[in-house]
């Protein structure tokens, strides 16, 4: 089966940097595709040059197996990472400018319930808060009934609660079968959202898969974090893998009872110890070395 | 190009314009202002006046209306005579072409200063001295006085504000507004739709336009209230001048409007070609006198062009073929620089 959106040996460069570095993968019809790094890793540049934002130096990208003609602007909806709208329209009214640049077209009506808009649909666009604008955006993006929908860091700048309900928003679209192409530099809401991740540095995809296998395959264990003068001997003795992270020793171990017990041993305080699952953030540690917000 | 897409930008950027409601009253109110401004501080006259300087003034002496000025120079237009106390607070004034000749009075022979860089002060001495001779021995010339009703001051300026305000408001409403789009991302959101580049410039120069030609019949009318300016010309031509006036204008605020992002430097090259395209065109005063190729720089704004067709319709009673040459270079001005706006177009560069 033809993927919906396939690239291949994606090149950009600005004179003498290069921000994305022969970068391929392929989308299939209604997967949730997740690209995710630390700023600067080359995620917003890639999707751009896909969304023909920004022109290719080199490589090729192929929508419904063909080179994207005039019907792409038609058949996808973007939310850019920021993004200006004109200016003394309200929302709705916004909403109703795009609508009438499409063909295809979905109801304001809908898409101010299913976006949660009601409330603010009659104020003018750039008096809403945060929260209410990602919410608009993603509404705008959604007004042409769009194929593939790109997502750029659509929660950041969120507090924690409007992040989860922009989450439960991208979920639901996600059940109307819409494919997805989604950046992000929380691997939390990667591990929430994506079906498929590719988790990018330096211009690069460094791994590739389904975010169960790319924990399972860099599954570094489980990791015991500790502050550092908690601990009443050297790390090196314990002769297991760890790392230091600002105040506090990380230990990798497969086998958490016998690390709590060999830290015992050595009369450790454990008052503060916490236990982290493998998740992306320390498959992404593991590939390179660096946290994902540094 | 969709009409209706064009449609759809054209009636989105009017919306903004009208609910902006700081610069849409800007818009009417400025040129108003400096209608009003000089018809309430000159009368309608042209504002050319000599100052001339009386001293020593005693309080509650009106040196003018006693015979220490000679009567030749009371008498005369256009004169304003400002007293001062003391020599030196006179000299301070002319020194500093606040005035323009200073009288001693209350002696004879009179005595007078002037400065020797000021044209004024030599043309005011020449009144005066003329003034001194004896009325019997001048020779006598006739006068002949301009037939029909005399074009007011106020009248010749009149276009001349309404075509600043359009400049303007053109090259700002969108240069300025185009850039401002490109650096905060409008123009990249616009870009991601099937709204394409020529829809884009159309529907902002036909909005701009639009606004203009409503800003100048609103403002005629009002003005007109107030004035009564007389048009010789056909109202028709006038407009359709204006109107091709608007869409060079719009036009080159497109080319303006073309390319870069930083607003600090698309307001110093607006500035740059608004200033001297205001001074040079006649707007305030005439270039009559000034060297050839301050003239022939002037024929390289679209501004020069509409004043000219304007007034030769509204004070002279011109026709649209008296003023072909000025529609012609109007329209290939327009032509050029949509051409180059449109070439030059990056949504995002």
């Amino acid at each position: 089966m033809i993927p919906l959106l396939e690239v291949r040996n994606l090149v950009k460069t600005y004179k003498n940097v290069t921000a994305v570095n022969g970068v391929s993968f392929s989308v299939g019809q209604g997967v949730c595709f997740g690209l995710l790094g630390p700023n600067g890793a080359g995620k917003t540049t890639t999707i751009e040059v896909i969304e023909d934002v920004i022109l290719a130096t080199s490589g090729e990208i192929l929508y419904k197996g063909k080179p994207r003609s005039a019907s792409f602007t038609d058949e996808v909806g973007i939310q850019f990472q920021s993004t200006a709208l004109l200016s003394f329209l309200t929302v709705r009214e916004t909403l109703k400018t795009f609508q009438s640049l499409y063909r295809k077209t979905s109801s304001i009506d809908d898409l101010v319930s299913v976006c949660h808009l009601t409330d603010f649909q009659n104020q003018y666009n750039d008096k809403i808060s945060g929260g209410q604008r990602q919410r608009f955006l993603l509404a705008l993006a959604l007004v042409n009934q769009p194929d593939l929908l790109f997502l750029d860091e659509p929660s950041t700048g969120l507090d924690p609660q409007a992040r989860r309900n922009l989450w439960d928003l991208i979920q639901q679209i996600k059940t109307e079968g819409k494919t997805i192409i989604l950046t992000t530099h929380y691997m939390e809401e990667a591990q929430h959202l994506c079906d498929e991740i590719a988790i990018m540095d330096y211009g690069k995809i460094i791994a590739h898969d389904t975010p169960k296998e790319l924990i399972k395959l860099h599954n570094p264990g489980m990791t015991v974090i500790l502050s550092k003068d908690r601990i009443k001997v050297s790390p090196d003795r314990l002769s297991l893998p760890y790392r230091e992270v600002k105040d506090s020793i990380e230990i990798l171990t497969d086998d958490v009872n016998s690390c709590l017990n060999l830290l015992m041993s050595y009369d450790t305080d454990l008052s503060d110890l916490s236990i982290r699952s493998p998740n992306l953030e320390t498959v992404f540690l593991n590939l390179t070395g660096r946290q994902l917000r540094e | 190009m969709s009409l209706k897409r064009l449609w759809i930008i054209f009636n989105a950027r009017n919306r903004e314009f009208f609910r902006d409601r700081a610069a849409f009253g800007w818009n009417f109110l400025f040129p108003f202002l400096i209608i009003a401004g000089f018809g309430i501080i000159f009368g309608g006259k042209s504002y050319t006046e000599y100052k001339v300087g009386l001293f020593p003034f005693e309080r509650g002496a009106l040196a003018v209306q006693n015979d220490a000025v000679p009567e030749g120079l009371r008498n005369m237009r256009y004169l304003k005579f400002i007293e001062f106390p003391t020599l030196n607070e006179g000299m301070e004034k002319l020194k500093h072409h606040k005035i323009d000749f200073l009288l001693k009075i209350g002696s004879r022979p009179y005595e007078y200063y002037i400065s020797e860089s000021s044209p004024k002060g030599y043309v005011l001495e020449q009144m005066f001295k003329a003034s001194l001779i004896p009325p019997d021995i001048k020779t006598n010339a006739l006068k002949k006085e301009i037939q029909g009703r005399a074009i007011r001051y106020i009248d010749w300026l009149f276009p001349g504000i309404l075509a600043m305000n359009m400049m303007f408001s053109a090259l700002w409403g969108v240069g300025y507004v185009v850039v401002r789009y490109r650096k905060n991302g409008v123009l990249k959101r616009l870009k991601v739709t099937p709204l394409n580049a020529l829809e884009y410039l159309a529907a902002q120069a036909l909005s701009r336009i639009f606004l203009l030609m409503f800003t100048l019949v609103i403002v005629w009318t009002g003005c007109n209230l107030f004035f009564s300016f007389r048009v010789v010309g056909s109202y028709l031509d006038l407009l359709i001048v204006f109107f091709l006036g608007s869409l060079s204008l719009t036009a080159l605020g497109l080319v303006l409007a073309s390319r870069g992002t930083s607003e600090e430097f698309t307001t110093g090259i607006l500035n740059f070609i608004s200033w001297p395209m205001m001074f040079l065109s006649e707007v305030w005063f005439s270039l009559e006198g000034a060297p050839q190729w301050v003239k022939q720089v002037a024929q390289i704004f679209p501004l020069t062009h509409i004043l000219k067709a304007a007034r030769e319709i509204m004070h002279d009673g011109a026709g649209l073929r008296d003023v072909g040459m000025e529609i012609a270079i109007l329209s290939v001005m327009t032509l050029a620089f949509l051409t180059l706006g449109a070439s030059m177009f990056s949504w995002n560069e």
